[in-house]
């Protein structure tokens, strides 16, 4: 069955809930408040509403836009609190390196020494593959960035982030999946997409979301992928509210998965292109799918193992044998993406930063300011945005880190406002409590 | 007729409700007995095997839990008692561990590159194996079940990650001495284990820590490390929300400055942990109000006793018990009851699961057959209600793995979460059901032995075949039948028999516990 006719045959067969974004990993949130049943049904076949005053792919003249002009979004969560200081280095000050003689990213023109950017900042050199994105104008980065909240635990920096409100706990979605819900409806299943095993707490909601398998075996054919199986299990879900939506959604997706991926895979065969290793194996794969399947508006990758308490290591050692894989992670994500590269933006970020000095241990603790990463073809490249607080003795927040000059809430809000053109009603909806007031109209994008 | 409209309106709202009144006392009737059989096996237990539901009916669910409650009265199988002490590792201590699976790694040593990676390589294809086969075999056949389900819920609750160098040679003696004989003791003393024992002390980097300017702080030893004090606040005792302060972090890893590994010493045979005092910041602190005279040692030991019986630890403790064996959002009230439990009884473990188990809460209806198996609980259930021998542990690791939740797999200290938001999305359920039909035929490689290694020169062994049966659905289904709703076993019934068994496995129904 094609993608297309699958669609329409969900359309006619499903209950009223598949036409309509809701439910999803389903049964994960508590009752809406305010049921989503009153979303008008959604046509029988996906078509881009230009119409709508949400619409995607308005044809806004963009300087690199050469894609089918679909916003796309993609974030790519570094949990365990990467260590900013040495991503975007701050070479240019000696108080840097007064403060790391041991884990210092030494200066550009040194052996393992930082890629100069500005005169001042300069790249950790395990990412020197993303140079020229940021040569080309297609990377930049805000410093200083990060939460409100002054919380240093782990967990509960990355739910405030990935809830996207901040010293609040009982927000019961994420907001990638609170953009869902003021995205123009689809019937897609596959509106949004995360690799791994399990719905991260920034897309839990109401919404629609897919997750993917990840590693090289996540599309090979499986029992569950034959009709009398599939048909089967879907009998004995009927009458089970939560777990039969999940059941449906599960299968819906797994089929549009097989039709998708099957079919780029194919075409990368044909191209001879050896599959990638690690994380490239899954970007390449969520490039691909968005790529050709514009209803996938929003991607969400986790990569843990940042926090380095000890021997973090400088330009070498343990936090540059992360970054380089990530870095490749990252330039096999755009380069799948094709043209759909100019229409999407990836977001790097963390929960939070780590102390400025180096522990004794060779390592860093629990910090605060970070740097937010900005990676797509209509990303006002080559700046570092946000203000630079310093990193002098009285500059420093609690006189142990960077500190943030630039709410992370600023930045995203930035991108769903002018990227994913999302209108003002519905902003409040995405980052409630972060009023009108804020500034959120930073100069992101070209 | 406007007003006749109203009143017809509000009549009929009326009856609504006194229907929707009715009904919910109509399909809320106490558990009956093979439900609560059930219930206690699901809970207590990870599900049941083949009779057991009808051996908990006998027995009596109050004789179940108490027999649950005290794990010495119900002696191991012999041969499940023979097969652990036939795995080699399981049998040593942290200090041989480390002396027979060097060269040490802790750095710097004398240890070649080459040689650190064949000493990771060995523990990696020996420890690891036999870590996984004890605690799997202990909970799929294990009569002490509760002592299992509280060993798994002390081990997240006080997690480390196997993956981090060293917790791999130590996390099975970390389970088997530490968390196993205390997980149905005293808290305080369990707390004081844990913070003992080399794979916490290297996990999170406190056998590092050293007061600042101390004298032997230096090399690698050089600075405070916040990393273990934050934790044991955040995660071990009194949670994240319960008004703690950086300053008191810092107090803490000032406290316990100098709790460390004690890696000469182990070369010749002494235990792990040490207390350093020449890395020991001996000044006064205050923590959590209180002042603590710089005593050395006994700081620390005055610190746990702090964090021990604080309020918000019996309170944290007490949510997380609730949340594990009631429901994914404890009640408030019940929460309160046992956190006075803990308080009132030094926290004795035993008393206030004893108090979990005899609320109403815990037999509620509303309760039964509604919280959503966690991967490794789904999994376990699965080869106990298939009575499926864990022959071999590779594939159930794999299967763990996709399922999202490895075995001793979590690289960050706050362990898995138990809930179903954590674990129920649709991709997960798939997963599982693949994994169900892939045991339902008795080929599941799980219960075939991998061959024995080549010996040199001697003849290739033949592989043993299996024999297992497949597994007949008329069986399973009485192991199970109280949880199987009618609407599953008509479904089940009318489907081809060589789908019945993963049907019923990979039912909605088999998924809760």
């Amino acid at each position: 069955m094609k993608r297309r006719d699958f669609i329409r045959h969900l359309g006619l067969t499903a209950s009223g809930a598949i036409l309509i974004p809701v439910g999803l990993s389903g049964c994960v949130v508590a009752p809406a408040s305010k049921p989503q049943a009153k979303a008008k049904p959604a046509p029988a076949a996906p078509i881009v509403m230009v119409d709508s005053p949400l619409s995607y792919g308005s044809p806004l003249q963009r300087p690199h836009a050469t894609g089918d002009g679909t916003p796309r979004m993609i974030v790519v969560f570094l949990r365990g609190a990467v260590d900013g200081l040495n991503v975007v280095v701050p070479h240019g000050d000696h108080n840097y390196y007064k403060a790391r003689p041991g884990i210092a990213v030494s200066r550009p023109g040194t052996q393992n020494g930082a890629i100069d950017l500005t005169g001042y900042f300069g790249l950790h050199p395990a990412l020197q593959a993303l140079q020229p994105y940021w040569d080309d104008g297609r990377l930049a980065f805000v410093h200083a960035s990060g939460s409100p909240d002054m919380s240093r635990s782990h967990f509960e920096a990355q739910d405030y982030m990935e809830t996207g409100t901040p010293g609040q706990h009982n927000t019961r979605d994420g907001w990638m999946n609170r953009m869902l819900g003021v995205m123009p409806a689809s019937t897609s299943p596959m509106q949004a997409l995360t690799l791994g095993e399990s719905v991260p707490r920034i897309l839990t909601g109401r919404a629609v979301v897919a997750n993917m398998p990840t590693g090289r075996d996540a599309t090979r054919p499986t029992l569950i992928d034959r009709p009398e199986v599939s048909q089967a299990y879907a009998a004995l879900y009927a009458e089970d509210a939560a777990l039969g939506k999940s059941y449906r959604d599960g299968i819906s997706a797994r089929k549009e998965l097989m039709a998708d991926a099957s079919s780029s895979e194919q075409k990368m065969a044909n191209n001879g292109a050896p599959l990638p290793n690690g994380l490239s194996i899954d970007t390449a794969r969520l490039g691909r799918l968005m790529r050709s399947n514009p209803d996938i508006r929003l991607g969400f990758v986790a990569v843990g193992g940042w926090d380095t308490h000890t021997n973090q290591g400088n330009g070498n050692g343990q936090l540059a044998n992360r970054l380089r894989p990530l870095a490749d992670g990252l330039t096999t994500l755009a380069r799948e993406l094709g043209p759909a590269f100019n229409d999407t933006v990836i977001v790097v970020m963390s929960e939070f930063g780590r102390t400025f000095r180096e522990n004794g241990n060779g390592g860093t603790d629990h910090g605060h300011g970070n740097a937010m990463w900005l990676l797509g073809g209509n990303v006002r490249g080559r700046t570092i945005h946000g203000a630079w607080p310093g990193i002098d003795d009285k500059s420093l927040n609690e006189g142990r880190d960077l500190a943030i000059t630039t709410d992370f809430r600023s930045v995203l809000a930035t991108l769903a406002e002018k990227h994913m053109r999302i209108g003002d009603p519905a902003m409040q909806k995405l980052f409630p409590q972060y009023g009108a007031g804020n500034p959120h109209a930073l100069n992101l994008l070209v | 007729m406007l007003i006749l409209k109203k009143t017809g309106w509000a009549g009929l709202l009326l009856s609504c409700l006194v229907a929707a009144n009715a009904d919910a006392q109509a399909v809320q009737p106490p558990l009956n007995d093979s439900e609560k059989a059930l219930h206690v096996l699901n809970r207590l237990a990870y599900g049941p095997r083949p009779g057991d539901v009808d051996a908990v009916k006998r027995l009596g669910v109050k004789r179940y839990i108490e027999q649950q409650l005290n794990p010495d009265s119900l002696p191991l199988p012999p041969d499940l008692a023979d097969r652990l002490s036939a795995l080699p590792t399981y049998q040593l201590t942290a200090t041989q561990l480390y002396q027979q699976y060097g060269p040490p790694s802790f750095p710097p040593n004398s240890a070649t590159p080459e040689e650190k990676n064949m000493a990771r390589q060995r523990a990696n294809k020996d420890i690891t194996p036999q870590t996984h086969f004890s605690r799997l075999w202990l909970a799929t056949e294990s009569p002490r079940q509760l002592q299992e389900v509280m060993t798994e819920f002390w081990f997240n609750h006080f997690n480390v990650f196997e993956g981090k160098e060293w917790v791999r040679y130590w996390n099975g003696e970390y389970e088997k001495d530490v968390l196993r004989p205390n997980a149905l003791g005293n808290f305080r003393q369990l707390l004081g284990a844990v913070a003992h024992h080399p794979a916490m002390l290297y996990y999170l980097d406190n056998w590092l820590s050293s007061g600042v300017n101390t004298p032997e702080a230096r090399g690698r030893f050089k600075g405070l490390n916040e990393n273990y004090g934050r934790e044991l606040l955040e995660l071990h005792t009194m949670g994240v929300d319960s008004g703690y302060t950086q300053a008191d972090v810092i107090s803490l890893a000032r406290i316990l400055s100098g709790w460390t590994i004690d890696e000469k010493g182990m070369k010749e045979g002494q235990p792990a942990f040490i207390f350093n005092p020449r890395r020991h910041d001996g000044g006064d602190k205050i923590f959590l109000g209180q002042t603590i005279k710089g005593s050395g040692y006994q700081e620390g030991e005055q610190a746990l006793d702090i964090l021990a019986r604080h309020p918000a630890t019996a309170h944290f403790v007490a949510a997380k018990l609730v949340q594990y064996f009631v429901s994914d959002k404890p009640e408030p009230a019940l929460t309160e009851k046992l956190a006075r439990r803990f308080l009132s009884s030094n926290g004795d473990i035993k008393a206030v699961l004893h108090t979990l188990f005899d609320s109403p809460e815990f037999w509620a209806r509303g309760n039964y057959q509604t919280q959503f198996k966690t991967p490794y609980q789904y999994v376990v259930s699965s080869l106990r209600a298939t009575a499926t021998p864990v022959l071999n542990v590779r594939p159930i690791d794999g299967v763990l793995n996709q399922l999202g939740q490895p075995l001793y797999g979590w690289l960050t200290p706050e362990g898995y979460k138990f809930s179903e938001e954590a674990w129920l999305n649709p991709d997960a359920l798939l997963r599982r059901i693949n994994f169900v039909n892939g045991l339902s035929n008795g080929k599941s490689p799980i219960a075939r032995s991998d061959p024995p290694p080549p010996v040199p020169g001697a003849p290739p062994v033949a592989v043993a075949p299996n024999t297992a049966a497949p597994i007949d659905p008329q069986q399973l289904q009485q192991t199970l039948a109280p949880a199987l709703t009618p609407h599953s076993l008509s479904t089940i019934s009318a489907a081809p028999a060589n789908l019945q068994v993963g049907l019923i496995l990979g039912s909605p129904d088999f998924m809760k516990r």
